[in-house]
């Protein structure tokens, strides 16, 4: 009987396969291709204290290997998502994971202290990485002091384990996972998408809208795992590595690197079954190598 | 239900220069209407992301679907080396589709309703005509092309009172639906169009006080409403989001034109 439980912040896992906020809704979308119930955590999308409308379109555009988003983090607002896909969620057995985002720290707080005793959610991913939007969420990941201020802030505004989703855009990773390690946060998240451009020759434009997107997707892959080592080595809370995720193979590597937990993107897009395909890897993997307890693997290289 | 599966590809046809007619045996026919798309992936793992093809038949086993596309770039040029007995994953059903009941009702029986297409918007048409006829609507169809190249025309006239516009003038009324609607005096209950900008933001206006149903495209990247990239401006506050923009994967990509921001 092979083990493939994890625990971040003292939260059990069923298995540390989740998938990334932003590529999965609330759930509800994929819910006709995946069983939730299958899932380590289910991580919304990001959602603000208010509605926020997003960026004008094109918002998409694909990459070699990947794909470019500016969405701009459209999202109803904290009080929609309490009252509809909190209960949608309620319904499986997994964990939720709660994306945050605002454009300042009291919007941040705000959505803390709403979900704050709410026993729906079982931790809060905070979003201080997102590239497209002009104010707030990147302005606190990539500078130590916004960092370290907005993690102490949230943690003394919620009872919920904190998990700060860190940016690649920044010149040393280590750095920033030790920021928030210091400032109390329970685990990190990485990578968000890293800022990117594609230009459409024919027609002398941006194609995306914003001009500038977030690049995701198996060809950033070797830069989240070369990431998700350093910060894991950098700290000693749980790391959730993400980036380019499509096999069980990939979640080992990441596994490999140092996380405890992964989560799965873009991949979704192109495979709505990609969740389960990446959790059966897994099992695969362990069998073939003979490894009863997944928690071996974490960081071995 | 929506799932990705693989369909096996029956046969594949040149229509026009660049315009290529591919039927595929799929399970996704089962559910396919009007209006629908599905997501065509290519074998190339740089090309990640579903191509989004409409619907353009559905046969009458219900065992596979047509698809008409323009090869633009990467994606839909390797679907045009598709040949019979390959297998290509498909996405789908996707979008909401046309409402026929609706468009049955609005068509107010001897005016009919008016089927518009532009360039590569004509294929989805197709579907619907057979659709609507079978549901026993009066259809008139007005296809508008570039020049002389057509494609399905003779279909259209299965189902259909058929007009024809080309830009150029080679065949039909010079110029576009619009210009065809008004020399040939057509009149309607309702209009149900698809194809370029310019041309759906003309129709809204011309529909004036009469329901024009509109497809429209936007660049997408899940086609299953997750992402939220695919967005057009609604004039309500939009049930998912509340933030007047709704996700054209699947809260369309059929609209009622005064629904929507062009
Ligand atoms: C709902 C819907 C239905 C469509 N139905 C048809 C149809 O029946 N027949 C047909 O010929 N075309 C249709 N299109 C347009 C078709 O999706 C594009 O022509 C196709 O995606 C181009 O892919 P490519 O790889 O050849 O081009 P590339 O330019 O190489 O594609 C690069 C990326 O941009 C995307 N893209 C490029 N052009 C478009 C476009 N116009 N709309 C959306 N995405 C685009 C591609 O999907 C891909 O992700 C439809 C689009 C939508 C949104
Ligand atoms: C369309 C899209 C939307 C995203 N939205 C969010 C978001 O709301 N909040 C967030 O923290 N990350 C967001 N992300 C980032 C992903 O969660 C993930 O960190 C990133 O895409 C890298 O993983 P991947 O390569 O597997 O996609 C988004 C990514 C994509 C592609
Ligand atoms: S393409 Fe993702 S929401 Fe429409």
């Amino acid at each position: 009987m092979i083990k493939t439980e994890v625990e971040i912040a003292g939260i059990k896992f069923k298995n540390p396969v989740m998938e990334g906020s932003g590529t999965f809704g609330s759930g509800m979308e994929y819910s006709e291709f995946v069983d939730l119930n299958k899932l380590g955590a289910v991580v919304t999308k990001g959602v603000a204290n208010v509605p926020w409308p997003g960026n004008p379109t094109p918002r998409v555009c694909e990459v070699y290997g990947g794909m470019l988003n500016a969405i701009g983090l459209q999202n109803p607002g904290i009080d929609v998502f309490m009252e509809r896909d909190l209960p949608f969620l309620e319904k499986y057995d997994t964990k939720v994971i709660v994306n945050v985002c605002g454009k300042s720290v009291a919007d941040y707080l705000e959505v803390c202290e709403k979900l704050t005793g709410d026993s729906r959610v079982d931790a809060l991913e905070i979003n201080v990485s997102c590239p497209n939007v002009k104010e707030g969420a990147i302005a606190f990941g990539t500078d130590k002091k916004a960092l370290d201020d907005i993690t102490r802030q949230i943690k003394a505004h919620t009872d919920k384990p904190v998990i700060m989703k860190l940016t690649p855009n920044v010149t040393d990773i280590s750095e920033m996972a030790k920021v928030a390690e210091g400032a109390g946060a329970d685990a990190i998240s990485l990578i968000n998408t890293i800022t990117g451009m594609k230009i459409d020759i024919e027609r002398r434009r941006f194609a995306l809208a914003n001009k500038t997107g977030g690049m995701s997707g198996p060809a950033i892959k070797p830069v989240a795992v070369r990431m998700v080592y350093q910060a894991s080595h950098a700290v000693s809370i749980p790391v959730i590595g993400m980036g380019g995720i499509a096999t069980g193979d990939d979640a080992i590597e990441f596994m490999m690197a140092g996380a405890t937990a992964v989560s799965v993107g873009m991949m979704n897009f192109v495979n709505p079954y990609a969740t389960l395909d990446v959790i059966k890897g897994i099992e695969e993997y362990m069998t073939r190598h003979g490894i009863e307890d997944i928690n071996e693997i974490i960081g071995c290289v | 239900m929506k799932s990705k599966s693989k369909g096996k590809v029956i046969s594949q046809k040149i229509l026009a220069p660049g315009i290529y007619d591919l039927e595929i045996e799929t399970t996704l026919a089962s559910s396919a209407h009007a209006g629908q798309f599905v997501g065509v992936f290519t074998d190339d793992a740089s090309l990640l992301l579903p191509r989004p093809i409409s619907i353009c038949g559905v046969s009458d086993d219900k065992k596979s679907i047509r698809l008409v596309y323009r090869v633009a770039g990467k994606g839909t040029d390797k679907f045009s080396r598709l040949k019979e007995g390959d297998e290509v994953s498909l996405l789908g059903v996707l979008g909401n589709g046309y409402d026929t009941e609706k468009i049955k009702q609005l068509s107010n029986g001897t005016p009919g309703v008016l089927l518009l297409g532009g360039g590569i918007g004509i294929p989805p048409m197709l579907e619907l005509a057979k659709e609507l006829k079978a549901a026993g609507v009066k259809v008139i169809s007005v296809m508008g092309y570039r020049d002389d190249k057509t494609f399905l025309l003779d279909e259209f006239k299965k189902y259909s009172d058929t007009y024809v516009a080309s830009e150029d003038g080679s065949v039909g009324t010079k110029g576009n639906v619009l210009d065809a609607v008004r020399e040939n005096n057509i009149d309607f209950g309702c209009i149900c169009a698809c194809g370029p900008l310019p041309m759906l933001k003309a129709i809204k206006t011309f529909a004036g006080e009469k329901t024009a149903f509109i497809s429209l495209e936007e660049r997408m990247a899940c086609g299953v409403g997750a992402c939220l990239g695919c967005v057009v401006k609604t004039t309500a506050v939009d049930h998912h989001s509340h933030v007047n923009n709704a996700r054209i994967c699947t809260d369309g990509p059929v609209f009622e034109a005064s629904e929507v921001d062009l």
